[in-house]
């Protein structure tokens, strides 16, 4: 080609590619754009789950700063308890927990069992957020250990009995990613470990993995699974003269402003991680399933974002007399 | 082609205006309220970014849905979530232009009525609006106000049945930006 006609060919690409475009502010919508790199900024996943509970086990969301959540956990009788004992109902055991959120990422709780008199309390941390932009993270992680005491009398009160028997501890590595907004997961790693056990051959010490995943129906509506495998030869003895079987448990959530309403059905009777780990007694082909429900309620005690208002606003009355 | 780039940018260069009378915000204070007998909810956003262009009378505004901060913080949780689902659409855009009321000379101090018209992009559904707003010239400095309401119907935000009576249909915005002129 000759100069003259590149140089045409340049001026009319020009002319082409700066003719107004149909809204002339998309321009300054590039400007600002422009101004405001979106990748410098880090998006950090919120809501992996809506509540605290996969369904028995802690799933690892924390509460907010100043947030106490009060919990209530149901859990009924067998199901094939049958009629006389209203299909378990006449039965229910609960715990009653609280939890306060010390900063977002750190929370203490403390709670009462019904089944076996059990107090528990626990630390939980969450450590690592999932993000994505300028700092990429693909999972969300939270520490968790608890320390709980049996408060129930001893099974065998004419043997010497010591106070350490009563205790027992667990330690949870949750790790989990939201996929989307509809599906997240949870592996859980879990140890939990007993001053006591009935023989010899039962471990003090029990590994267990527990995995989770919710899906999401709708913006107030989950389905929520949990399974804890307990590799074997860890626990030989019985439970309550029965054989003791992994927990697997699937639920809903159901959300509305400050309460998430969870309602399950579950092989595990017991709510804290000891009892629903090792001692799950519950088979589900023998059609030993126990309905369920847990009731949160969240509580603003200390207000971050208002006590801040409140500083600016003394800052500016300040600013505003001196001035 | 280096010649043809040459070219082209330097054809762009000389059309566009020499001296563009931008101003540019990135701490715009958006904010909304919801009142209802049951509930009042406010959320704030400090880093609403916005350009104005006094020169061909428009302006564009954004801000991200995940900056607004609310009293609550499972309040804030449930916005994104549900609500906005922020997530899919992190941002609210508003292009328009304005038509001032009388002239608007921003060596001048001085308040300068305008009414705002263009379209607001939110959870990626787009409405036409109008809003009356205000230019205040101060040593040098620009600012914009505004109020405005939306309805949340419009942007295909759903309000479910349990907190019908907490969350009102239409919520009121506030907008406040400090401009500072815009070269480059």
């Amino acid at each position: 080609m000759h100069t003259t006609s590149k140089l045409l060919v340049a001026l009319m690409a020009t002319v082409l590619l700066t003719v107004p475009r149909a809204f002339a502010q998309d321009d300054l919508m590039d400007l600002l754009n422009e101004a405001e790199p979106e990748v410098a900024k880090t998006d950090y996943t919120i809501a992996t789950f809506k509540s605290t509970r996969l369904i028995a086990g802690h799933s690892l969301e924390t509460n907010a700063q100043g947030v106490l959540s009060v919990l209530i956990g149901h859990r009924f009788g067998r199901v094939n308890e049958g009629a006389k004992e209203f299909f378990g109902i006449d039965n229910a055991k609960i715990r009653l927990g609280f939890e306060y959120g010390i900063t977002d990422n750190f929370n203490i709780g403390f709670g009462r069992s019904t089944f076996q008199k059990v107090y528990d309390g626990f630390l939980k941390y969450k450590v690592l957020r999932q993000s994505k932009g300028q700092k990429k993270m693909p999972i969300s992680m939270t520490l968790f250990a608890s320390m709980a005491i049996i408060s129930q009398d001893f099974a065998d009160p004419s043997r010497e009995n010591y106070f350490t028997s009563r205790m027992f501890y667990s330690y949870q590595v949750m790790i989990a990613r939201k996929f989307s907004e509809r599906l997240s997961f949870q592996l859980t790693p879990t140890i939990v470990h007993r001053n006591i056990v009935k023989t010899a051959d039962d471990a003090n010490t029990v590994f267990a993995l527990g995995a989770g995943g919710r899906v999401k129906l709708t913006g107030s509506l989950a389905i929520n699974v949990e399974y804890y495998w307990v590799p074997p030869n860890q626990i030989v003895s019985q439970f309550d003269a029965q054989n003791v079987h992994d927990s697997f448990s699937i639920g809903l959530d159901l959300e509305t402003g400050g309460h998430v309403f969870q309602i399950h059905a579950t092989n595990s009777r017991g709510l804290h991680e000891k009892a629903f780990v090792t001692e799950t007694n519950g088979n589900w082909g023998a059609g030993d399933i126990h309905i369920g429900f847990n009731i949160s309620r969240v509580f603003t005690v200390y207000n971050k974002n208002k006590v801040k208002a409140r500083r600016a606003a003394k800052q500016a009355n300040k600013a505003a007399t001196a001035g | 082609m280096k010649k043809f780039l040459f070219i082209a940018i330097a054809t762009t260069a000389a059309i566009s205006p020499a001296l563009a009378q931008k101003y540019l915000s990135k701490s715009a204070h958006v904010s909304f309220y919801s009142d209802t007998p049951m509930e009042k909810i406010e959320a704030h956003n400090r880093q609403g970014t916005t350009v104005v262009d006094f020169e061909k009378n428009e302006m564009v505004f954004t801000v991200l849905m995940k900056s607004f901060e609310f009293e609550k913080a499972l309040m804030q949780e449930h916005f994104n979530e549900k609500y906005v689902e922020s997530a899919t659409y992190p941002k609210g855009t508003f292009k328009g232009k304005f038509t001032p009321k009388g002239e608007i000379a921003l060596v001048k101090d001085g308040t300068y009525p305008v009414t705002v018209e263009g379209t607001m992009e939110i959870k990626g559904k787009t409405n036409a609006v109008t809003a009356e707003g205000v230019f205040t010239v101060k040593g040098g400095k620009v600012s914009g106000t505004s109020k405005f309401e939306i309805k949340l119907a419009d942007y295909g935000i759903k309000i479910p049945g349990a907190v019908k009576d907490n969350i009102a249909e239409t919520v009121q915005v506030n907008v406040d930006a400090q401009y500072d002129a815009y070269n480059k």
